[in-house]
């Protein structure tokens, strides 16, 4: 596109360049196919720390040993759950919200109230140890509301929402609606909702993202290993290194524990990213892109 | 057509009418009050609810007394606070750790940026962008687990290359006071990277070509034009994600120090939400946690206001 003259240290350093990019690109990727090695390899080899980017001794031995521990799949259900229920909740009310926010200040008197009133929780919150009382003191630990009522409503989300509202709806088509006597759930439900597909999709994408990433919240609300999602689940037994909480047989236990068990769990835990992530990474860069343009 | 477009003019007109009548014109906008209803119900009972809670910071609170009956300590926690060096050896690493994190998360992706826009070749540009993105999406539990596994003096890979390379002693990397801050900030600008990348390279993208094609016919070269062009032409975006990253300042990133810390690095490594945690929920002194918790709120409040402030001023940036 520009012209400019190539000159040899240019050249070189196009390709000194193009080195450096791959690098990267491998140092983030590498550490996944290591991983991805390791739990397919025997565990004999993995135990002598022999295996590298690729398995020593092919079996498919720690999958096996994952999926037939029930403790695993029942994280896995819990998460799975959260993901569709979360996803749905904060979607619904979200969008709604979006929609009463996107009016001009003009038309809808008090719309500015309510923006401060969202804002306001992106630059104070109340921390770690309150919200957690009143989680407590509604009784919500160990129900799955614990998990998904207290994060529905982002703000960033809902300002991102309020901004595609605002500048992606033509106004003459709402008001050609109006004139129709269209009222404001209709106006929402068949102008609004169909138009916005692509945002609608995208902010649900980061809503499930977050939600199967989740662990913090799993961990100091549930007190029963039962409740807890995969994320909670892994990040006790793998990161923590604690067994207390499961009441298992030795034999499952050395299971549990072996190298190639906790990278074919991490490596379970991380598949879902990786196969949503092409979509993802698509949306979340206009998601960006939407963010920063936004005036 | 006319006509309707004059009625249509009309109406609005009259509706403009009306709504200077009446100032909150609930008739026309109860709908809309309705369907903000569940969104400020959810945002007030876990956003707003928590905020009276704070009382607990200048109480002694005990969980039997309640609220209302605990006695009264005035700002006795935040004075413990100050007095006691773990504490303020944790505002020291949060700054620290933070501190490293905001400088490095600015200058390696903006340097990535640059090389990525040298690339000619759409597919490679993509393939890398896409790669690099990637660990933005995983969880700090999986990256915690496969770092603790990679990082491991016992056999973990990053070990067995660097004694096979260099023949020096395994090092436990996350267990050793000189080494911890190193690594999370190095895996942390890892995992973020790509984000930062995005932004910087959209801002690229952005800049106006008739200020590269003056340069040419000046006769500026590649590097001139990077150094004369599209740095300055950037600048606006760094101050927009560096002032933003200001509110950011005292959280060091607890999700990861979480999943990567253990009381070997308490010295190093100990953050203040990590120590609220631990003081707050684990011990259960629920006064000193709240108490801490909101000494680190009040703080990021100012800094959160004064980087949209400072955007805003030089930059024209608007959260909304």
């Amino acid at each position: 596109m520009y012209h400019y003259q190539k000159s040899l240290s240019y050249k070189i350093f196009i390709i000194f360049n193009y080195f450096i990019l791959a690098l990267s690109a491998l140092l983030c990727i590498l550490p996944l196919i290591h991983i991805l090695a390791v739990s397919f390899s025997g565990s004999a080899a993995a135990t002598a720390n022999i295996v590298g980017l690729w398995p020593v001794d092919f079996t498919l031995d720690a999958y096996k040993k994952t999926i037939g521990n029930e403790n695993f799949v029942r994280a896995l259900l819990n998460s799975l759950l959260r993901v569709v229920l979360g996803t749905s909740i904060s979607m619904a009310c979200m969008l709604c919200a979006a929609y009463s926010l996107s009016k001009s200040d003009h038309a809808f008197k008090g719309r500015k109230i309510y923006m401060w009133f969202f804002v306001f929780t992106m630059l104070f919150h109340g921390g770690l140890v309150p919200t957690y009382m009143v989680v407590t003191k509604l009784g919500l630990t160990d129900t799955i509301w614990a998990l998904v009522l207290p994060s529905a409503i982002s703000s960033f989300n809902l300002i991102l929402l309020v901004n595609f509202f605002r500048t992606s709806v033509p106004k003459s088509l709402e008001e050609a609606a109006i004139i129709d006597g269209a009222n404001h759930f209709t106006i929402f439900w068949r102008i609004y909702l169909p138009i916005s597909v692509p945002a609608i999709a995208t902010i649900s994408l980061f809503t499930m993202v977050f939600h199967w990433n989740s662990w913090f919240d799993g961990m100091i609300y549930m007190s029963n290993v039962k409740h807890y999602p995969l994320s909670t689940f892994l990040q006790t037994i793998i990161v923590q290194q604690d067994f207390s909480k499961m009441s298992v047989d030795a034999e499952t236990l050395k299971n549990l524990s072996e190298r190639t068990v906790k990278s074919a769990q991490i490596f379970i835990a991380a598949l879902p990213m990786l196969i949503v992530y092409p979509f993802v990474q698509k949306f979340f860069v206009k998601g960006i892109v939407l963010g920063a343009e936004k005036e | 057509m006319q006509t309707q477009t004059h009625l249509e003019s009309q109406t609005v007109i009259n509706k403009k009418k009306k709504l200077k009548k009446n100032g909150w014109n609930l008739r026309n906008t109860w709908q809309l009050h309705a369907m903000l209803l569940p969104a400020v119900i959810i945002v007030f009972i876990f956003q707003y609810i928590p905020l009276f809670g704070l009382v607990m910071a200048f109480q002694d609170y005990e969980p039997w007394l309640g609220f209302l009956h605990s006695p009264w300590v005035g700002l006795d926690h935040f004075k413990t606070m100050f007095e006691y060096e773990d504490a303020r050896q944790v505002i020291w690493n949060t700054l620290i750790i933070s501190s490293l994190k905001i400088v490095f998360n600015i200058v390696v992706p903006l340097a990535f940026a640059l090389l990525l826009n040298e690339v000619y070749i759409m597919k490679f540009k993509r393939t890398v962008q896409t790669i690099v993105y990637l660990p933005h999406f995983l969880s700090w539990v999986i990256l915690g687990g496969i770092l603790i596994d990679m990082l491991s003096p016992e056999g973990g890979i990053v070990n067995r290359v660097l004694v096979s390379l260099f023949n020096i002693k395994p090092i436990f990397f996350l267990g050793d006071n000189d080494w911890f801050r190193t690594v999370v900030v190095i895996t942390d600008v890892w995992k973020e990277c790509g984000f930062n990348t995005i932004v910087f390279l959209a801002a690229i993208t952005s800049i106006n070509p008739t200020l590269y094609e003056a340069a040419i016919v000046d006769g500026a070269n590649r590097w001139q034009q990077t150094v004369y062009v599209t740095l300055p032409s950037m600048l606006p975006i760094i101050i927009v994600v560096g002032t933003l990253s200001l509110g950011n300042i005292l959280n060091a990133g607890f999700d990861q120090i979480l999943n990567l810390y253990n009381p070997l690095v308490y010295k190093t490594g100990d953050i203040i939400d990590t120590y609220v945690y631990r003081v707050g929920l684990l011990n259960g002194d629920f006064s000193y946690g709240t108490a801490v918790g909101l000494f680190k709120s009040i703080i990021s409040f100012i800094l959160v206001v004064a980087g949209y402030r400072l955007a805003y001023k030089y930059a024209n940036y608007k959260v909304f």
